[in-house]
């Protein structure tokens, strides 16, 4: 039953298809197969159309070839003034995406979607510049000729043998939501050029004139519609799908391509392409890395990179994987991703080649087992070995040669020594050793040099006629051969071990980078600390400048002025191009590659973090595909990195917001428990007091003073609440002056007299102490605080002993209650706003002590707290005596 | 057991101020007071002298208030009020549920605390002798348990099955207040206690028919986020 419904989840990706599509802007295409055909025309008639209806629709850009008829039809209608390019001294009009973006028409018309930009534009390509339109929205009316399209281009190279250097990709016009056709017969478009209403410029006026042959139109013609027609068929398989109509499922066919440098790779990968689009099945670019003498040549992996890109472009799964042997790693890499059919290109070397090397075809034919393997004229396989070796130490290569040399003279010296002894072959033996050793040091190169000369050697020194090449005795050309077929090997072998160990070297420098990047990152603890530590890191791994802008909290980028990490003023704006397009720009890519600098968005799943800028420092060495999967895999680790930062920060803010929240808690509960206490003593009392005469005299007074001592009560808590808001906010101004510690004690004490009264108060003041500069209301402030938490919190008729002395530096008063004492590790917490000790049966208000350490830290003096032997605890606050010379005089003893 | 001229109260209270103005006062009022400063005491007290009402301030030192009734609970249905802090609803509303007969919200003036304590010792006074047979009557409001019916000011007023469960539940605990769990519980029983919008839309039609401005009751008052209160006197 459910089977005859639609797939949910397909159900499901067409709808977000369609959200995609309302949100991005259509994408019309006038299709043609040659110049001339009229899309222009055809394009402006549709303009006109919708422009009658309402729609807001503007002409971005036209060719200014364009014929008399064309402009006609273009007039009254809202042309975008163009863009003026400057280059090399010529002036280029170019279509001004900027201000169509600026402009945000609903429609807009940009003539020839193949045309490639003046350096300098935005994006070197128009077709990216459309891209770009439809991503905000803009639907775009554009034209192409069948020519331009990227998996037909070598096709019609081949027909009109003209190379079309402009092309587009396929999936641009694969994803248009429309496709007009223009169509004429080739008969008509000979008529129209021959009465001069095709425009041709002055270069290409003989280029043009064999491409519009009759046969080649009609080939044209044919791919055009065919084309055309193919797009059709999708179309009625995706509307089959879409109202199940019939289950036409896409083939489980998967297609790969073996890629190589070799420039006729880009053919393999255009015919796989139009392959894999008949089948509607994936591909896949694979290239062979292979072991052994490594391609080191800039200009192979130069052309490797960019058949890898076409290859991308047109809509390819590009792989790169290592392999001892090119055959047997396809072979595996198809049984991996279940590839159906292999696509190979036809050896053209001789067969004499595939003797020596094997054939790579044949090889690959033999191993496939049930895959397909399709050979298309074109290519070699081979393309993965080296098309020109070169030595992997160009610096010191006559250095190297020089020691092969030298060693091929030292075994000629040892040789020279053991010949009376041993029979000349096996002197022989020496040489082959001293092969081995310059293979292992020195490379291939001079290790094939030390065998022919190393032959020679033996040949001239110890096989008679000495001093000649003549040999007398023709076993020894045995001994040659062999010690020269020798010689060769060991040198092949030996540099292919050195190369391999090279390049595993070169693999575990990058993953030791990344490691390290990794290990350094996971520890720092804040964004700066990430981007400078990361900044470095790239820095040295790839030997680059680099720079990363970061991210603020409101997500905007952080652009630093001058310092290290400040990037090129010139390139903000392809930095701010990255932040806000969330893809890769500058050199190297495909948008603004005229920028020295590659940049790279730092992106994770939750959007973009900022930017990593790389810029190499000599400006002609491309980065090639390794490095650049490193820089990658940096930008992931840094963007991870980031990421870690920010949710650290969220987790800081939440923590201080419950914080915050605690204290506020806090502070409702103390303000309401503490005033409500002494208020309702008070209001009973006074209600007592007024609603019953009969009360007796003493009953009275007992009332009365009830409601004394409570408003007492309450008054020191608003003066405590008042001066914890003033020292919070630093409004307390201290008004020290020098005054002996026992008057300031004295006063406390009587003024606290009826609080003190069922406790004894033991008092010991050391004779002689200097006076203390202290601002006396607020020091009583933090007695009183201090007696009141004794008295609160020991036991009733107990002591509490208040001690005053000097240690010569400090004044230290102590009070000492027989209370609880505290919980251990509460030591230092007690003195924090709003704490409360865990557990105990009374509790303040959790702000005296706040405030005797805002004071006394006010005073330049510090308080602790700490249990008291024999039960209890001690508060100690230590002042600050001023030096002997700013003390007053003081009195004469007596 | 309770010698009516001298009812004896209990105070259980921490703050040394509130019980010393509770103690004149009380005592000024010919009641007997007795304190204790801590939970355990005040449970200690309650057992060797049994006491005829309790007065318990809920922030304890040693243990919740809560806790106090509870175990109160366990054996005597001695009158508890509960003295407690504003804003803690909840507090209340858990001790009313535990077995409190009232509360009072601090600060509050001694003539309140006397007319609860004279409520909650009439109660206990009535507990056994009260029968469905007895009216009912405060204000022009009358309600005659006995024939089950109830008149304002003379007029017979017709009510539901559910509004007289409601009104009897009120009545029989006139004066006191009784949280919306326990309503619910005696009029919609046990599985309803949380449906609190019953208990809305039946009030308000109560006050409809018995009240003659229902948004400034005379009978049925509220107790915001605790529960009702029906005015005996």
């Amino acid at each position: 039953m459910s089977d005859d419904r639609p797939n949910p989840d397909s159900l499901l990706a067409r709808v977000k298809a369609e959200e995609a599509g309302q949100q991005r802007g259509r994408l019309k295409i006038f299709f043609g197969m040659a110049p001339g055909v009229g899309k222009t025309y055809a394009m402006l008639e549709a303009a006109r159309k919708v422009a009658k209806e309402g729609a807001d629709l503007i002409v971005g850009y036209l060719e200014p070839h364009a014929r008399p008829e064309t402009n006609a039809l273009a007039m009254g209608l809202d042309i975008l003034p163009r863009k003026m390019i400057e280059y090399h001294g010529h002036v280029i009009e170019e279509f001004d995406l900027e201000a169509a973006l600026a402009r945000k028409p609903e429609i807009i018309l940009v003539d020839e979607l193949a045309h490639t930009n003046a350096a300098g534009a935005t994006h070197p390509k128009r077709w990216q510049d459309i891209e770009d339109l439809l991503n905000a929205g803009i639907s775009v009316y554009t034209t192409v000729n069948v020519q331009h399209l990227e998996s037909l281009n070598d096709v019609i190279a081949q027909v009109t043998s003209i190379p079309v250097r402009e092309t587009v990709p396929d999936r641009v016009f694969e994803s248009a939501d429309e496709v007009e056709l223009v169509d004429i017969s080739p008969e008509d478009l000979i008529e129209r050029l021959r009465e001069g209403r095709v425009y041709v410029s002055e270069q290409a006026a003989r280029a043009i004139e064999s491409f519009f042959r009759k046969g080649n139109l009609i080939a044209l013609r044919e791919l055009a519609l065919r084309k055309t027609a193919e797009r059709v068929g999708a179309q009625a398989i995706d509307y089959r799908q879409l109202h199940d109509v019939d289950r036409i499922w896409p083939t489980s066919d998967r297609l790969l391509v073996c890629v190589g440098p070799s420039p006729m790779s880009a053919r393999l990968i255009r015919a796989t392409r139009r392959m894999a689009a008949s089948l509607h099945a994936p591909w896949i670019a694979l290239h062979v890395e292979l072991d052994g003498p490594h391609h080191e040549n800039p200009g192979d992996q130069q052309r490797l990179d960019a058949n890898l890109r076409l290859a991308e472009e047109l809509g390819a799964t590009v792989a790169m994987v290592p392999g001892h042997s090119f055959a047997s790693t396809v072979i595996d890499y198809c049984r991996q991703q279940n590839v159906t059919r292999i696509i190979a290109g036809k050896p053209l070397h001789s067969r004499w080649l595939d003797w020596w090397r094997g054939s790579l075809v044949s090889d690959l034919i033999r191993e496939s087992g049930d895959t397909d393997v399709y050979v298309i004229s074109g290519d070699t396989t081979e393309t993965a070995r080296p098309s020109k070796p070169v030595s992997d130490r160009p610096d010191d290569f006559w250095q190297s040669y020089g020691m092969a040399m030298a060693i091929v003279a030292c075994c000629t010296a040892i040789a020279f020594v053991l010949s009376p002894f041993f029979e000349p072959t096996n002197l022989a033996m020496v040489y082959l050793a001293g092969v081995v050793a310059v293979a292992m040091t020195q490379g291939r190169g001079p290790s094939i040099a030390a065998t022919v000369v190393g032959v020679a050697a033996f040949d001239v020194l110890f096989v008679a006629p000495y001093g000649t090449f003549a040999v007398s005795d023709s076993q020894y050309l045995l001994t040659f051969a062999i010690m020269m077929l020798t010689g060769l090997v060991i040198s092949e072998l030996a540099a292919s071990v050195r190369s391999q160990s090279l390049r595993q070297r070169d693999r575990e420098l990058r993953t030791a980078a990344l490691y390290a990047l990794s290990k350094e990152l996971s520890t720092l603890p804040n964004r700066e600390a990430v981007i400078e530590k990361s900044r470095r890191m790239i820095q040295q791994a790839l030997d680059v400048d680099a720079w990363i802008v970061g991210t603020d909290a409101h997500q905007q980028l952080v652009l630093q002025e001058s310092s290290d990490n400040a990037p090129p003023s010139t390139e903000i704006g392809v930095i701010r191009w990255v932040f806000d397009h969330n893809r890769p720009a500058g050199r190297g890519t495909d948008t603004l590659p005229g920028t020295a600098t590659t940049y790279l968005p730092l992106t994770v799943t939750s959007g973009i973090l900022g930017v990593l800028g790389v810029r190499p420092h000599s400006s002609d060495t491309p980065f090639g595909l390794a490095q650049r999967d490193l820089l990658q895999a940096f930008a992931g680790q840094v963007a991870g990195a980031l990421e870690r930062c920010d949710l650290a920060e969220l987790a800081e803010r939440t923590r201080l917001q419950m914080e915050t929240e605690r204290l506020r808690n806090s502070l409702l509960s103390t303000v309401s428990h503490d005033l409500r206490t002494p208020l309702a003593t008070i209001t009973g009392a006074a209600s007592a007091l007024a609603g019953q005469s009969h009360l007796a005299e003493s009953q009275r007074r007992d009332l009365a003073e009830s409601i004394v001592d409570e408003s007492d009560r309450l008054n020191r808590l608003v003066t405590n609440l008042l001066d914890l808001t003033r020292l919070e906010a630093n409004a307390i101004q201290l008004h020290k002056e020098l005054q002996p510690i026992e008057e300031v004690v004295g006063v406390t004490l009587g003024r606290l007299e009826r609080s003190l009264r069922e406790h004894r108060i033991a008092l010991k003041i050391d004779d002689n102490l200097p006076p203390v500069a202290i601002d006396s209301l607020l020091f009583q402030q933090v007695l009183t605080n201090l007696l009141d938490n004794a008295v609160k919190y020991s036991p009733v008729e107990s002591t509490v002993d208040v001690q005053c002395r000097s240690d010569g530096k400090s004044l230290i008063v102590e009070v000492a209650d027989r209370g609880p004492g505290l919980p251990p590790g509460e030591e230092r917490r007690i003195f924090e706003k709003f704490y409360r000790v865990e557990g105990q049966p009374r509790t303040g208000s959790g702000i005296g002590l706040a405030i005797c350490r805002g004071i006394i830290d006010l005073h330049g003096g510090s308080i602790s707290a700490k249990n008291r032997p024999g039960g209890g605890t001690v508060f100690q606050v230590s002042l600050p005596l001023g030096k002997q010379s700013e003390m007053p005089p003081m009195c004469p003893a007596k | 057991m309770m010698s009516n001229d001298h009812p004896r109260v209990l105070v259980i209270e921490d703050e040394l101020p509130i019980r010393k103005f509770l103690r004149i006062s009380l005592e000024s009022h010919g009641y007997i007071v007795s304190e204790a400063d801590t939970a355990a005491k005040g449970i200690g007290h309650a057992v060797s002298e049994p006491p005829d009402a309790v007065v318990l301030d809920l922030g304890l030192p040693d243990q919740d208030g809560l806790t106090v009734i509870q175990r109160l609970r366990e054996w005597s249905q001695v009158p508890i009020i509960v003295l407690s802090a504003r804003g803690r609803e909840s507090d209340k509303v858990a001790a009313l549920d535990a077995g409190a007969d009232d509360y009072l919200t601090k600060p509050f003036g001694i003539g309140e605390l006397m007319a609860r304590l004279r409520v909650s010792l009439r109660h206990t006074a009535q507990l056994g002798t009260t029968s469905d047979g007895a009216a009912f009557q405060v204000g022009d409001l009358v309600v005659d348990l006995g024939r089950r019916e109830v008149t304002m000011g003379g007029e017979p007023v017709r009510l539901t099955p559910t509004e007289y469960r409601l009104l009897l539940v009120l009545v029989r605990n006139a004066g006191k207040v009784i949280t919306h769990r326990q309503l619910l519980k005696e009029v919609w029983g046990p599985d309803s206690v949380s449906e609190n919008q019953y208990l809305r839309v039946y009030m308000g039609q109560l006050r409809r028919k018995l009240e003659s401005d229902p948004a400034r009751p005379r009978y049925l008052m509220t107790e915001p986020g605790v529960g009702y209160r029906l005015v005996d006197e």
